[in-house]
């Protein structure tokens, strides 16, 4: 089935569904414009106007639902953006199950972190600038999933990218994550140039921006330009989302304070690759080279992932490379088709649950031990932080695929959508659901069971409520999230006018072979993990371990392949360059002027200061001019 | 003959230039300079005797007023010369050189 047909609002909440950017946009701007004048309320302002924003895609949300499902995509006009000749751009909103799903997700989790926020930071001296930059962050990403066409979406995507460039390297007094920063963007960078070219390659195609025309023609369009488009979008969404080959920055990015890891993993940013494909079927259903492309990226990256978190001590990283692996599974599912769109974004949305619950969960912890971030000096801590623990486990169980926790209804639904596709696919999904159950269970278990390895100083304590209860209410999300969006296809018919639907929509069997060799697996997993990390002592040190466990350690040797292929041949083009304008174009400029200079200096020598021979020279001009009208007049 | 007049015409100019450029001394260049001028001067009158012309006799008296303001300025120069370096030595009026 295709997607409805986009229709115009002009009243109601979803025309003024601009208040949802707007807000939290005019937030970061009141907190970062009034300076320290707002220091002592500027977290309330930033919350609130998070919270605002969120009561409005509510409201929004609620008037779509009203409407028939095929009058369910309304766009609303803002302004001629760009009149320019024939590139015209008119920016509007689209407000439609697919972007609202995003524009909850987005403002109800970061409203959710804004609050816990207002805890972690407590003593942060620069903690209304971290609000300003956290309401920054929510309007870009609003505006990345709301703009009715690309070049909003890049507006937004840039913006996204600022933001977690500033965010990522907050606390900026330490190298680290100054560079983690730095790197975050540039890697990027990397995938924005892919996006851009996608966007150039859309209006040479389409010569329009905008998603009302560019996804109704996409079907006229030559297959090879839609491949192109296809994987010059996918290069984007890799870097955004943290794919293969762009994922580096994802782990360097845990140097931000960790609300921000919350935000980055779970409502925004590393969605919005997942967003663009999703956005883009009609072109990536033109083009079958560029679908299985992405499905192989998801795949790859859905193992990489699970691989670098089997190995990583650092708390935050180890959930990082979780990120990288559920998001693997999301694109995996975007990749095939209308038939895994729905289960895609089912995905998205409860993975923004557990991930944001397990991230502020960490966060809990480390406020607790004097931000200690290394497992390997946890453990026992049930005892101690019984909310936490309580919230965590929740995530945990949820992300590893418990029945019936929502990781079980998403991850199995893609895994049976995979399957359909190609069973090949179907089967690495498995297998990278059997490695979460380990490595996930190998972070509860390390955190949070086994003997007492804490330093000697910490005395671990349980967050205040402004901490928990965010934590809880999560938690909540990440038990029933899942059920209520996948059992009985609801969401999967909810996202249908936008998305399009398979012929036979794929119904979810609670039990079949794939779910349950998932569910064998993942306790496999899970009991491996609790022999070695729960019953058995943990060493404080890290051991050397196989050569498998470095390479994970290394992720996967990434930086190592970048360093090699990218930086050093850059290093090296850099040095040429330099080289060649020194000997090269300074060479000649410089030689020019030793010439002329050389020459004058030598020609200087027969200014002698001696009259006499000045006069000799006069002597020998009039002789010579004498003999050349002599020589002339004998003519 | 006039011929006679101009081969010393041409002799004293000779000497004078060769004086010129030989020697070091300030007032036997001058001197050369002044033997110069009068070759010519001896040159401008014969031309005006052989040519029944009083042109070349009246530059002739031009010359003259001219290498006397010039004996004027020139001793002058060379005196304060003497004065501050105690030699009259062309080669050593090299201070124009840096």
């Amino acid at each position: 089935m295709q997607p409805a047909e986009i229709i115009t609002e002009t009243g109601g909440v979803i025309g003024a569904s601009w208040l949802m950017i707007a807000l939290p946009a005019v937030g970061a701007a009141i907190l970062l414009l009034f300076g320290r004048l707002t220091d002592r309320w500027g977290h309330l302002l930033g919350t609130a106007m998070s919270l605002a924003s969120f009561a409005v895609a509510v409201l929004a949300f609620v008037e779509l639902l009203g409407f028939d499902e095929a009058e369910r995509r309304r766009q609303v006009m803002l302004y001629d953006f760009l009149p320019a000749g024939s590139f015209h751009v008119e920016m509007g909103l689209l407000i439609d199950p697919l972007s609202i799903s995003f524009a909850l997700l987005i403002t109800g989790v970061g409203s959710l972190i804004h609050i816990y926020s207002i805890g972690y930071m407590a003593h942060d001296e620069k903690r209304r600038k971290f609000f300003a930059y956290l309401n920054l962050f929510v309007a870009a990403m609003l505006v990345l999933v709301l703009a009715d066409n690309y070049l909003g979406l890049y507006i937004g995507w840039e913006g996204v990218g600022l933001a977690s460039y500033l965010l990522i390297g907050f606390w900026q007094h330490k190298p680290s994550a100054a560079t983690a920063a730095k790197k975050a963007f540039v890697v990027n960078r990397v995938g924005d140039f892919g996006l851009a070219l996608g966007i150039f390659t859309i209006f040479t195609t389409f010569g329009t921006v905008a998603y009302k025309d560019v996804l109704a023609n996409a079907g006229a369009a030559e297959q090879v330009t839609l491949t192109v488009i296809g994987l010059l979008l996918l290069l984007g969404a890799c870097g955004k989302s943290a794919q293969l080959p762009l994922q580096s920055w994802l782990l360097d990015a845990m140097e931000g304070p960790t609300p921000v890891s919350a935000l980055i993993h779970a409502a925004t940013m590393v969605t919005a690759g997942v967003y663009l494909i999703t956005r883009s079927g009609a072109i990536y259903e033109g083009a079958p080279t560029a679908q299985l492309v992405v499905t192989i990226v998801g795949a790859a990256t859905l193992i990489a992932g699970a691989i670098i978190g089997c190995a990583k001590d650092d708390i935050k990283k180890a959930l990082a490379g979780s990120t990288m692996s559920q998001i693997g599974y999301m694109v995996l599912a975007a990749g095939l088709g209308p038939i895994g769109y729905a289960f895609a974004i089912a995905h998205l949305i409860a993975h923004g649950f557990f991930k944001a619950a397990m991230f502020l969960g960490a966060g809990s912890v480390m406020h607790a031990m004097n931000d200690e971030v290394d497992m390997r000096r946890y453990g026992g801590l049930r005892t101690v932080m019984p909310i936490t623990f309580a919230t965590f486990g929740l995530g945990y169980l949820a992300i590893i695929g418990i029945p019936p926790l929502s990781g079980w209804f998403t991850k199995d639904s893609i895994i049976e959508a995979a399957m359909h596709v190609s069973p090949v696919l179907g089967w690495v999904a498995v297998i990278g659901a059997g490695i979460t159950g380990f490595y996930m269970s190998r972070v509860m278990f390390m955190t949070f069971f086994g003997e007492k390895r804490w330093a000697s100083d910490a005395h671990p304590h349980e967050s205040p409520k402004v901490m928990t209860w965010p934590l809880i209410l999560l938690s909540v999300g990440s038990v029933l999230g899942g059920g209520l969006l996948i059992a009985g296809g609801t969401f999967a018919e909810f996202l249908r006018p936008a998305v399009g639907a398979p012929e036979e929509p794929l119904a979810f069997h609670p039990v079949s072979v794939p779910g349950i060799v998932t569910i064998v697996l993942v306790l496999a997993g899970a009991a491996y993990a609790w022999t070695k990390y729960a019953k058995s002592p943990v060493p404080e040190v890290a051991p050397r371990g196989s050569f498998l466990t470095t390479f994970a350690r290394r992720d996967l040797y990434g930086d190592a392949l970048n360093e090699s292929l990218f930086m050093r041949p850059g290093q090296w083009l850099t040095r040429l360059a330099v080289f060649f304008d020194n000997r090269g174009v300074d060479g000649i400029v410089n030689g020019l002027a030793a010439a002329i200079g050389g020459t004058s200096g030598r020609l200087r020598r027969i200014q002698t200061g001696f009259v006499r021979s000045y006069a000799l020279s006069v002597f020998l001009g009039a002789a010579a001019v004498v003999g050349a009208l002599l020589a002339v007049g004998s003519f | 003959m006039t011929t006679h007049y101009l081969v010393l015409s041409a002799l004293l100019f000779a000497i004078g230039a060769i004086g010129v450029l030989v020697r070091r001394n300030a007032i036997v260049v001058f001197m050369c300079v002044e033997l110069m001028l009068n070759a010519c001067n001896l040159a401008f009158v014969t031309f005006a005797r052989q040519h029944g012309n009083l042109d070349g006799q009246i530059i002739a008296f031009f010359v003259m007023v001219v290498a006397a303001a010039e004996v004027v300025v020139g001793l002058a120069i060379i005196v304060t010369m003497f004065r501050t370096r105690r030699s009259a030595s062309v080669d050593d009026a090299n201070l124009l050189k840096n």
